[in-house]
């Protein structure tokens, strides 16, 4: 697996700006999706994830959020260079999204229909018809029986899961290289969340689409990815394969995480939880950003941003516990400074 | 629907009486009397004890009313005091110029506010949204009689661009130029306050639309800026307008009591003022009628154009 990269992030930095101060909720975040690919970019709220993916399409809320360092290189191309009209052409046609909020995500005034048919006649050289027959062929691809009746409902007719179901068919309709999923099962039951997920899964296979997928919950980043990133404080702490993460996280908030999860072979009477919550972008700690709530937390967390790193092969970590010639006790005994 | 739509003219009879009976006490608990207007000092007393008589307004009040409301339901809207001619035709012949007036209103403040508003909404917090709320919160202060004066004083007086009143040019044939050109400032004027309120009530539809989801979603689909403010923004905007506009209707024939006054408008407000000052209850009874159902008849429209517009609203057949 992983010969042809889909896209990559190279430092990419996204900051709102108010008349005092600029916030980076984005922070030099580099990663990369390669053909078939599913990567899961995990966080809690506020971590920058969702951010991240808006940063990818360019739909960061101006004017007050832009994308200000860093380059997203997109089949060859970088699309923070591209301008305003050939990203109308790479978004919903070769990049497209779906969201968390199924139940307001589609335009209660149109009929499922008109939102298939749009978006495929807005791409695509498609006559009325022909856009219509593609929507159905759509509808049924993710599991709608009554395909052609559901073309003319409104949304308000159909459920959570149907609704997603319908963003997925809409997502997909013009085959995009890249499918960004921002918390797609969040809002729905668990049932429906699985259907879902094997949807997403069984797309992806059958279409060997690549998937960035946003989400805080780790069973669902274990169904699907088969890479994850975490980030914390809009930069990235950790990066590594499915299995690493879950077998031996590195960083002190991935290991968090998974300890917040319910284990069902265990007998736990709490579950446990990282203390605290993410710092808003104007109180990010000087130094490590997890240091406020970090159990292994040392003198030098406090003072300086430790790098990210590969600590093995394509597992990367930012924490001072892996870095080299950081003693235990907290002296900073390393040569070169690598803040900045 | 038709079920519907029969159930709320329905429900609005016992509205109407209601406002019948409210209207009728009111006029009677305002001083002074239509006899007392019209009198002669030389005419002696009893004479005028039998004109009062002979008008009626010596019986109870539940006798008078039920004599007036028996004629209004049969068509029947009596005489008029001071002109003694039927109601009826006094109204034929004022309404068509409200109605024209009205409507020209109505469209001009449709035409201008919601492009304005969604400019307003779409740059926000930019000098041309400050530039549009400043014009608006005066469009709604400043009242209308006095923007009237202004226009007439500047516009007709001064340039000689617009006539000074009147429906058309004196004795002359019907144009319809003629008949514009009369009504442009009048309409506009009238206009000029639901305008303003409209384009405020846009602008602030229409930014509570734009952080929506769906729009969102239109974004992500690719579609350019003006697509997904037009196409997946504005109808959704729209909606509470509709309510707006309906309820702006029949405040538009309070307007025009003061607007065909300034522009010596021959209408139904202009009708109005003169039977106010002359106590001329029969007129009055019936612009005021006339004005609650067309407030019925605006939220009627309204109610149906939502079930037209939002497929999310169905009436149940039952």
């Amino acid at each position: 697996m992983g010969q042809e990269t889909v896209i990559e992030l190279k430092d990419v930095t996204t900051s709102f700006f108010s008349r005092k101060q600029e916030l980076s909720v984005v922070d030099r975040v580099s990663f990369s999706v390669e053909k078939g690919e599913t990567v899961a970019i995990v966080g809690e709220s506020g971590s920058g994830k969702s951010m991240t993916s808006l940063s990818i399409m360019q739909l960061v809320p101006a004017p007050n959020g832009k994308v200000t360092n860093g380059e997203i290189i997109f089949n060859g191309e970088d699309l923070l260079k591209k301008s305003k009209k050939d990203m109308h052409k790479v978004r919903g046609n070769d990049i497209s999204m779906i969201f968390q909020e199924p139940m307001s995500s589609l335009n209660p005034v149109y009929t499922i229909g008109e939102q298939l048919r749009e978006q495929l006649m807005y791409h695509q050289p498609l006559s009325k018809r022909e856009a219509h027959e593609k929507g159905i062929e759509m509808l049924e691809i993710v599991g709608f029986a009554r395909a052609r009746e559901m073309m003319r409902e409104y949304p308000h007719r159909l459920s959570g899961g149907m609704r997603q179901r319908v963003m997925i068919a809409m997502a997909l309709s013009n085959n995009p290289k890249l499918l960004i999923a921002d918390e797609p099962t969040t809002a729905l039951d668990v049932t429906v969340q699985a259907q879902i997920l094997d949807l997403m899964r069984g797309l992806s296979k059958d279409y060997d689409s690549s998937i960035i997928l946003i989400t805080h919950d780790l069973g669902v980043v274990a169904e699907l990815a088969q890479r994850v990133v975490v980030m914390y404080g809009g930069q990235v702490v950790e990066e590594a394969k499915i299995d690493e993460i879950f077998d031996k996280p590195l960083h002190p908030y991935t290991e968090g995480l998974l300890n917040s999860m319910p284990k069902l072979n265990e007998e736990q009477t709490r579950l446990q939880s990282i203390p605290g919550s993410v710092p808003t972008p104007d109180n990010f700690p000087k130094g490590c950003r997890f240091v406020t709530r970090c159990p292994y937390a040392m003198q030098v967390c406090t003072e300086e941003q430790p790098t990210l790193l590969e600590k093995e092969t394509r597992h990367k970590v930012r924490c001072f516990l892996h870095e080299e010639g950081v003693g235990k006790d907290g002296d900073i005994n390393r040569h070169s400074k690598q803040t900045q | 629907m038709t079920t519907y739509i029969i159930r709320r003219l329905l429900i609005t009879i016992p509205l109407l009486i209601a406002i019948s009976i409210i209207t009728f006490a009111l006029m009677q608990f305002a001083p002074g009397s239509p006899a007392v207007l019209d009198v002669d000092p030389n005419v002696p007393p009893e004479a005028r004890e039998a004109q009062i008589e002979a008008m009626g307004l010596n019986e109870p009040l539940p006798v008078q009313y039920a004599r007036w409301i028996s004629g209004v339901v049969t068509g029947d809207f009596g005489n008029s005091y001071i002109t003694k001619r039927p109601v009826s035709d006094m109204l034929l012949e004022r309404l068509p110029n409200t109605l024209i007036l009205m409507t020209a209103a109505t469209i001009l403040a449709i035409v201008i506010a919601i492009p304005i508003g969604i400019i307003s909404a779409v740059r926000q917090y930019t000098k041309t949204d400050y530039a549009i709320t400043l014009v608006s919160f005066a469009g709604v202060a400043v009242p209308n009689f006095w923007i009237g004066l202004m226009l007439i004083m500047f516009l007709s007086v001064q340039f000689g661009w617009f006539p000074v009143g009147g429906v058309q040019t004196l004795n002359a044939d019907f144009d319809i130029m003629d008949r514009l050109h009369h009504l442009f400032l009048p309409a506009l004027v009238l206009a000029t306050a639901d305008t303003a309120q409209l384009t405020r009530y846009t602008r602030t539809s229409m930014l509570e639309v734009k952080n929506q989801d769906y729009i969102r979603t239109a974004r992500a689909k690719g579609f350019k800026e003006s697509k997904v403010i037009l196409k997946h923004g504005l109808r959704n905007a729209l909606l509470p307008l509709i309510t707006l506009i309906a309820i702006m209707l029949p405040t538009l024939i309070g307007g025009s009591v003061v607007v065909e006054s300034v522009f010596s408008w021959p209408g139904l407000g202009d009708l109005f003022m003169t039977s106010v000052n002359q106590r001329d209850y029969p007129v009055i009874m019936i612009i005021t009628m006339l004005t609650a159902v067309l407030v019925v008849i605006g939220n009627l429209i309204a109610d149906i154009l939502y079930a037209i517009v939002d497929p999310r609203i169905e009436y149940r057949e039952d």
